[in-house]
């Protein structure tokens, strides 16, 4: 057993060896400092994008379906798919009446486009159509005003609902409400404002929207909009059964023979969460090869700056030794060593890495969390106690004899 | 490298009894470092057995080897062999460490066995700030603190000038008096005086093995063994 004042020794040896090394001991911790600093960056940097990523997949909602002309992040031969038939109003209508797993569905169209107010003008604004049922199948809240109205889709009414960057861009100190607003020259009347909503994880402001009839669609803005119709499922343990009753639905709809593929996509959350695992793995496995690299050129820095310290303390092995310390002894003496140079250069990387996620902060959020520097702590000690292993178990092995003799 | 064996020691036999105060002498490549570092458990005997306490020694393993060394034997080296960065309370300290005594316990052996050997007032003083009489007495206190059966001495006057190495001599002389096991390894004959038993090496075998010729003028009574003089 070692006993406590055995550690105590060995820890009070570690750090007089240390101090009487400081340069020597700095400058060798190098390797494993960058590679501290990356595996904390690469945990910060996917934390970050997790949190966001978890942030804005909500808004599309797992209980959704978004029947669509293509498959998100597919591969599918482009030239194969482009011909695809648009999505038609038609289609919406008849799936709405089909479905019976269906808790609503809605029908959708947007484009950028240009909202003029007055003399303001905002460019690049997410203009989208909807329909009265869409403010439950994309789970929206409304600030100020209202929602459409059945009647006012059917009938296409001139009016819009604004998104709340939108709302305060053009109506700081005022009531939208009852203005009215150009899209693309065409007038509509303001009659209601959205809740906040933030920004998608692509860095997309989903405030900087407006929101008119998708009945407009056609005759405004596109001669054949694309459509897409979102279906929100009564039940999102039976999402699989809702989307093959869906399937099954757009092929009779579209006419496709059996044997033929779909000429159209049904999207869910999912694929963007296969996307995101898909990202965060390669930022995880870049970072991982990075720091695994750098530990390792660190951890042989560490193993030969540990050789030379005990070529140098050669004397005091064989005098220890003399006197009664046993090889654990020795041994733990220099790993404890070994230990806290990497211990040092831990907590370096981590004072390195603090202002850098400071700086990524501005980009996405990303924190720092107290279990990442734990864990960096814990993998620089390892890395120090795997180095200095050889050295330590070399002199622990020294024949006190020889050492003694040594100067 | 040469295939040929080559025996440091040859068919020695020796005994010393608890309190002995003894020289060992021979010139170099006499065998005299290997018996020394055979004495201090700091190597086993290729062949042949050794004694320590009844104990036989040739058969332990390193651990076992480095807490005899802890427990019997306190080295007294020529080149004293403190440890440069500490003082001498930690250094004095060292054995008690390896041997687990509690820190308060410690620091109070450490601090009478300093007091010992007349260094009551350099605990704090690191070895580069010690003369070369106040190390080897450093040196002595920490072979002392552990309380060992053998106090093993090797060359401990050689970096000292004459002076300094009588005052070294006389405590010896004192803690032999006192009942301790004593053994020195020298050359130099001024050194081997003070014992009471002289073993001469050469050649890997015990050349003499006699009472020292102080002790051969002073009359014995029917074969015992006569107290050593009070110097």
């Amino acid at each position: 057993m070692i006993t406590t004042s055995e550690l105590r020794e060995t820890f009070l040896i570690a750090v007089a060896a240390l101090r009487a090394n400081v340069l020597r001991s700095g400058l060798t911790t190098l390797g494993v400092v960058i590679g501290i600093v990356t595996v904390t960056l690469m945990g910060t940097a996917i934390n970050g994008l997790n949190n966001a990523f978890q942030k804005s997949i909500a808004t599309l909602g797992s209980d959704t379906l978004f029947i669509q002309r293509f498959a998100w992040f597919s591969n599918d031969d482009w030239r194969v798919v482009r011909n695809r038939r648009p999505m038609t109003m038609q289609n919406a209508r008849d799936v709405e009446r089909m479905a019976t797993l269906a808790a609503a569905v809605s029908v959708e169209s947007n484009f950028g486009g240009t909202v003029t107010y007055d003399k303001k003008k905002a460019r690049g604004v997410w203009i989208m159509g909807n329909t009265d049922r869409s403010i439950d199948v994309r789970g929206l809240s409304i600030a100020k005003g209202r929602w459409f109205s059945p009647a006012e889709i059917s009938s296409a009414r001139n009016v819009c609902v604004l998104g709340n960057y939108l709302a305060e861009r053009f109506f700081p100190n005022q009531s939208p409400l009852g203005h009215r607003v150009k899209v693309n020259e065409i007038q509509y009347e303001v009659v209601g404002v959205i809740d906040k909503m933030g920004t998608f994880f692509t860095g997309f402001n989903m405030d900087n929207q407006i929101v008119i009839p998708v009945t407009r669609f056609e005759g405004d803005f596109q001669e054949r909009p694309d459509y897409q119709i979102i279906v929100k499922v009564k039940d999102v343990t039976r999402l699989d059964d809702a989307e093959e009753e869906l399937r099954g639905i757009m092929r009779k709809l579209r006419r496709i023979e059996p044997g033929l593929p779909d000429d159209f996509a049904i999207n869910r959350q999912e694929a963007f969460l296969n996307f995101f695992r898909a990202v965060g793995g390669t930022i995880a496995a870049v970072g991982l090869f990075i720091t695994s690299l750098s530990l390792f050129v660190g951890g042989i820095g560490i193993m030969n700056i540990m050789f030379v310290s005990v070529a140098e303390r050669t004397k005091e092995i064989g005098i220890r030794k003399a006197i009664g310390a046993k090889r654990r002894s020795i041994l733990l003496q220099f790993l404890v060593e070994a230990a806290l140079i990497t211990l040092f250069a831990g907590i370096l990387g981590i004072l390195v890495a603090w202002p850098l996620t400071l700086v990524i902060n501005q980009f996405m959020a990303a924190q720092m969390s107290w279990w990442l520097v734990a864990i960096a702590l814990l993998v620089s000690v390892l890395t120090g106690v795997i180095a200095g292993f050889i050295p330590a178990w070399r002199a622990s092995n020294l024949d006190p004899v020889e050492a003694l003799r040594a100067e | 490298m040469g295939s040929e064996v080559v025996h440091a020691l040859r068919g020695v036999s020796l005994d010393i009894g608890k309190g002995e105060y003894v020289a060992i002498m021979g010139p170099s490549g006499s065998g005299k470092s290997t018996l020394m570092n055979l004495l201090g458990c700091l190597d086993t005997p290729s062949e042949g057995e050794f004694l320590l306490n009844d104990k036989n020694v040739a058969t332990l393993n390193d651990n076992q080897l480095a807490e005899i060394r802890n427990r019997e034997i306190g080295f007294v080296f020529q080149s004293f062999n403190l440890l440069p960065r500490s003082d001498a309370l930690h250094n004095v300290e060292l054995p008690l460490i390896y041997s687990g005594v509690a820190k308060g316990e410690r620091r109070e052996m450490a601090r009478s066995a300093l007091a010992h050997v007349g260094l009551e007032n350099r605990m704090h003083h690191r070895p580069n700030e010690l003369s070369g009489g106040q190390r080897q007495r450093v040196a002595i206190a920490r072979a002392l603190v552990n309380n060992p059966s053998i106090v093993l001495a090797d060359e401990p006057t050689g970096n000292l000038d004459s002076r300094t190495g009588e005052e070294i001599l006389a405590l010896f002389d004192q803690l032999s008096r006192k009942g301790n096991t004593i053994i020195v390894v020298t050359h130099e004959e001024e050194v081997a005086l003070h014992a009471r038993r002289v073993i001469r090496l050469r050649d890997g075998l015990i050349a003499v093995d006699e009472l020292n010729i102080r002790y051969r003028t002073a009359p014995t009574v029917g074969g015992g063994i006569s107290p050593p003089p009070i110097a």
